[in-house]
C-alpha cells in the first residue's frame, strides 16, 4: 500500500495537534515526528518513515516549517543525514538501525566520516588504517590516521573504513565500522586551513576497540558499503532549488549595484559572463530537480558539483578584484573552530580562499571528470595495474 | 575532504532582478514524439553526405525534404494558431524541431520562414496576413524576412528600404538568409512592412561561411510590395520575432553541440594511438566531460528560453538573452573540439565536422552575438556598465 500525499497531510496535522509546537520541547517534537514516520517518509515504518515515495518529503517539510515546527538543523548534522543514515539503512542490522537512526535524525548524535587519509584521498581504496579482530573479546582493534574530517570535534559517532586484510587487492580487504568518537584511543586535532580557521580535523586512532556488533556489512565488503555512502554524498549535492542570483554571485552583484565607483569595463565583461553562467547553472539544477520529481533522473547530477566549484572560485576571485584596495585586506586570521562552513558571515577574501576547497572536498574535480567521462560518456578507463595487486605490495 | 560541499543556497539573496518564472524545463511526450518523427525523416533523407553534396551543388535547399517536414509532419505551422491552418503549438515544440535540424545541419529554411517570418506575420493584422500565414503553415510557400541574419533583438532596426509611395520599394539588404528558397520576402521599409515576391527582388547569392544556410543580397528597384503593417506595428512585430528567433536559435545550437559531442566521443573510443583508445587518456576525457557539462547546461538554458517564450513570460527577454549568451559559445566550442579531437580527419572536406563548425560559427553571429546578449543581460539584470 502506497502512502498518498493526502494521508501524509493528515499525519502532519495529527502530529501538530498531539504536540503543539509552542508547548513542546524541540527534541521531544523531533522524536515524535520521527516516530510518526515523518522524518524521512521514504524510510520504512518504525525507522522514521512510512515507505512513501521520496518525492513527498518536500511537502511534509514545507508544511511543518509553515507551522513553526522545530528543525533538526540539517546543515549541522549533514554528514549523518546525507551519508551515515542511508548507509546504515542499506547495510545495517535491525539492531543497528533501531539504535542509530533516531538519535541521528533528531540531531542528538552528530556523525562524522572517517574515510580520507593522508595517503588515500582521491585513491580512497588505498587506505592504510588497520583493523585487527581480537577474537576472544569480539572486538576490532583499530590503528591509523584520518584527515579532512569535518565535525569530528562535535561528533558522537563516525562512519569508518579500515583495512582488515592487507594480503588482498586494495578494494577487497576493507571493512566498514561505526566508531564511537568517545572511545579511548580516538584523538581529534584541529587542522588549520588557508582561511586561518580549523573547520576540519585530523583524527588519530590508537588501539581503538570497536565491538563486532558495530561492524556495518560483511567483513571485507567495506568498499561496496562505502560506495553507498559516497553515492549519497554526491546525490545530496544536486537537487536543491536556488533562486536567481541565489549563490556566490549575490554579493558581487550587490557590490556592483551599490558601489558604482568600483566599476570598470573589464570587470563588467567578466561579471556578465559569470552572471550568465550562474543563471545557467541555476537552470541546470532546476532541470535536474524537475527530472528527479518526474522520476527520470538524468546524469546531470554528477556534473553540478563541478559547475558550482568552478563558478564559486571564479566569482569569488572576481569579487576580491572588484573591491580594489579593500580586496587587499582580510577580515581576521584568528583561528576559529566553526561548526559550519559560513560563506555568508565572512568577507570576500574568506570566500575566495574557502572556495578553493570546493574542487577538492567530496571528490576532486579531476576524479569527478573521470567519473563523468567513464560512466556518462562511456569512455575507457586509463589502464591501471593496482586492481589485482595485494594492498601490501602497492607502492607507497 | 569530507566536508559538506559549499551550499550555493546558503548565501543571502540581494535584490534579485525580477522574479524568476517557474519554468518547465523537461520535454513532454508530444515533444518527444515530434522529435522522433523529425529525427527519423532527417536520418533517411538528410545525412551528412547528402547535405555536403547539396551544398557543393550551389543549391543547398532540398524542396522535397522541406515539403515533407513542413507539410506532412506539420512543422512549419507549429507557431501558427489552428484557426489559421497551423498546429497551434508553441515555441517549445518548434525548439525541439530546431534541435533536430541543428543535429543534422539541415539546409532548410525553418528558422527564417517557420520562426522569424511566421512570428513577424503573427504580429501584423492587415487582411493580407492571414492568407499568407495559411500558406506558410501548410508548407506551400516559404517566406523570409529581408533583414541581415546578424540583426539582433534589442538593436536599432535598420531601414535601408525606402517607399516611393504606394508600396514601390527601393533599397538593398545584405546577408539575407534563405532568400534563395523564398517565395515571399518580408521587407521593412520606412512606411511599414511589405510582402514582396522574391522573384522581383533579384536575390544575388553571396558566398557564405555556413554552406548550409545560404545568404543573398536583396536589391529592390521600385519593386511592388503589399503592405502588411504600419511602421509602428511592423517594428514591434520584427522586434518580437527577433526575440523568438534568438531564443529558439539556442535550441539549434544545442543540437549542433550535441551532435559534435556524440560523434567525438564515438571517435575517441574507436581511434587507437599508443596501443590504447585515445579516449582513455585523461587529458581528452576531461575535455569531453567538461564539454558534456556545457551541453547539459546549454540544454537547460535553451529549454528555459523556449518555455519562457511559449508562456509569454515577462521574464522571456532575460531568459532569451541568457540562452543566447551561453549557447552560442557552447556550440562553437563543441564544433571546435570535434575538429581538433578528430585529428587530421577533422580537417578534411569529406568529414562533416566542418559543416557543423561553419554553422556553429555563423550561428554565433546570427541574431546577436554573445557579447550583444550579455549587454542585454546587463540591462535586464540591472548590472550597468561603468
Amino acid at each position: 500500500m502506497t502512502v498518498t500525499a493526502e494521508e501524509l497531510r493528515t499525519r502532519v496535522r495529527d502530529l501538530l495537534a498531539a504536540h503543539p509546537v509552542d508547548r513542546t520541547a524541540s527534541a521531544d517534537f523531533l522524536r515524535a515526528r520521527f516516530d510518526a514516520g515523518l522524518a524521512w517518509v521514504h524510510y520504512p515504518e518504525g525507522l522514521g518513515g512510512l515507505g512513501a515515495p521520496r518525492s513527498l518529503q518536500a511537502a511534509v517539510d514545507a508544511e511543518l516549517a509553515a507551522a513553526g515546527a522545530p528543525d533538526n538543523d540539517p546543515r549541522r548534522i549533514g554528514i549523518g543525514l546525507g551519508m551515515a543514515a542511508p548507509t546504515i539503512l542499506a547495510y545495517g542490522t535491525d539492531e543497528q538501525k533501531r539504535r542509530f537512526l533516531r538519535p541521528l535524525w533528531v540531531g542528538e548524535e552528530v556523525w562524522c566520516q572517517l574515510f580520507s587519509e593522508p595517503g588515500a584521498g582521491s585513491d580512497l581504496a588505498a587506505l592504510g588504517t588497520r583493523a585487527v579482530l581480537d577474537e576472544q573479546a569480539g572486538e576490532w582493534v583499530v590503528d591509523g590516521q584520518k584527515v579532512w574530517t569535518s565535525s569530528a570535534h562535535t561528533a558522537r559517532w563516525a562512519i569508518l573504513i579500515a583495512r582488515t586484510d592487507p594480503t588482498l587487492p586494495k578494494h577487497r580487504g576493507i571493512t566498514y565500522f561505526l566508531c564511537d568518537m568517545h572511545d579511548p584511543g580516538v584523538e581529534v586535532r584541529p587542522l588549520r586551513q588557508i582561511t586561518g580557521e580549523a573547520e576540519f580535523n585530523e583524527v588519530f586512532l590508537t588501539g581503538v576497540r570497536i565491538p563486532d556488533a558495530h561492524r556495518l556489512g560483511p567483513v571485507g565488503d567495506g568498499w561496496a558499503v562505502a560506495r553507498t555512502t559516497l553515492m549519497n554524498e554526491r546525490v545530496s549535492i544536486g537537487g536543491m532549488r536556488i533562486p536567481r542570483e541565489g549563490g556566490m554571485i549575490a554579493p558581487v552583484a550587490a557590490a556592483w549595484r551599490g558601489r558604482p565607483e568600483l566599476r570598470t569595463h573589464a570587470l563588467h565583461q567578466r561579471l556578465l559572463e559569470l552572471w550568465v553562467e550562474a543563471e545557467v547553472a541555476r537552470l541546470t539544477g532546476e532541470r535536474l530537480r524537475q527530472q528527479l520529481v518526474a522520476g527520470q533522473p538524468g546524469p546531470e547530477g554528477s556534473g553540478m558539483k563541478l559547475t558550482f566549484a568552478r563558478l564559486n572560485q571564479e566569482i569569488s576571485g572576481l569579487e576580491v578584484e572588484l573591491l580594489g584596495e579593500e580586496g587587499l585586506l582580510y577580515e581576521d586570521w584568528t583561528m576559529r573552530r566553526p561548526e559550519l562552513v559560513d560563506f555568508t558571515g565572512r568577507d570576500a577574501g574568506y570566500r575566495y580562499l574557502r572556495a578553493k576547497g570546493n574542487s577538492i572536498e567530496g571528490g576532486t574535480s579531476e576524479i569527478l571528470l573521470n567519473i563523468v567521462a567513464e560512466r556518462v560518456l562511456g569512455l575507457p578507463p586509463e589502464p591501471r595495474d593496482d586492481k589485482d595487486l595485494a594492498w601490501k605490495d602497492l607502492a607507497r | 575532504m569530507t566536508a559538506s560541499p559549499a551550499s550555493p543556497a546558503s548565501l543571502p539573496v540581494t535584490a534579485p532582478p525580477g522574479p524568476a518564472a517557474p519554468l518547465d524545463l523537461l520535454y513532454s511526450e508530444t515533444e518527444e514524439g515530434l522529435r522522433a518523427a523529425v529525427r527519423s525523416l532527417l536520418a533517411d533523407r538528410c545525412d551528412a553526405a547528402a547535405v555536403l553534396a547539396r551544398a557543393e551543388s550551389g543549391t543547398p535547399h532540398d524542396p522535397a525534404l522541406w515539403h515533407t517536414l513542413a507539410a506532412d509532419i506539420g512543422a512549419a505551422g507549429l507557431l501558427v494558431p489552428e484557426k489559421l491552418g497551423g498546429q497551434g503549438a508553441s515555441h517549445r515544440e518548434a525548439a525541439v524541431v530546431l534541435e533536430e535540424l541543428g543535429r543534422a545541419v539541415a539546409p532548410l529554411p525553418y528558422l527564417t520562414s517557420s520562426v522569424l517570418a511566421t512570428e513577424i506575420l503573427l504580429g501584423c493584422d492587415t487582411p493580407d496576413v492571414a492568407p499568407l500565414l495559411r500558406e506558410l503553415a501548410a508548407g506551400r510557400r516559404v517566406c523570409v524576412p529581408a533583414v541581415p541574419l546578424t540583426l539582433a533583438p534589442g538593436a536599432p532596426l535598420p531601414a535601408p528600404v525606402k517607399d516611393a509611395g504606394g508600396g514601390v520599394l527601393t533599397g538593398t539588404v545584405t546577408s539575407v538568409a534563405d532568400a534563395a528558397a523564398a517565395d515571399v520576402l518580408l521587407v521593412l521599409a520606412d512606411t511599414g512592412l511589405y510582402a514582396v515576391p522574391a522573384a522581383s527582388a533579384a536575390p544575388t547569392p553571396l558566398v557564405p561561411l555556413d554552406l548550409t544556410r545560404p545568404l543573398a543580397r536583396i536589391t529592390l528597384d521600385a519593386a511592388a510590395g503589399t503592405r502588411l503593417a504600419d511602421p509602428a506595428t511592423a517594428r514591434a512585430a520584427v522586434a518580437g520575432a527577433l526575440l523568438s528567433g534568438a531564443g529558439l536559435l539556442a535550441s539549434e545550437q544545442l543540437g549542433i553541440a550535441e551532435w559534435c559531442l556524440t560523434r567525438t566521443v564515438a571517435h575517441v573510443r574507436e581511434r587507437h594511438q599508443f596501443n590504447r583508445p585515445v579516449g582513455s587518456f585523461q587529458a581528452l576525457k576531461h575535455r569531453l566531460a567538461r564539454l558534456w557539462l556545457d551541453v547539459a547546461s546549454a540544454r537547460a538554458a535553451a529549454r528555459a528560453a523556449a518555455d519562457a517564450l511559449a508562456t509569454g513570460s515577462p521574464d522571456a527577454p532575460l531568459t532569451v538573452a541568457v540562452a543566447q549568451a551561453y549557447c552560442s559559445g557552447v556550440a562553437v566550442r563543441a564544433a571546435e573540439e570535434c575538429v581538433q579531437l578528430h585529428g587530421g580527419t577533422g580537417m578534411t572536406w569529406e568529414h562533416p565536422a566542418h559543416l557543423y563548425l561553419k554553422r556553429a560559427k555563423a550561428d554565433s553571429l546570427a541574431l546577436g552575438t554573445a557579447g550583444h546578449h550579455r549587454g542585454l543581460v546587463a540591462d535586464f539584470a540591472e548590472l550597468p556598465a561603468p
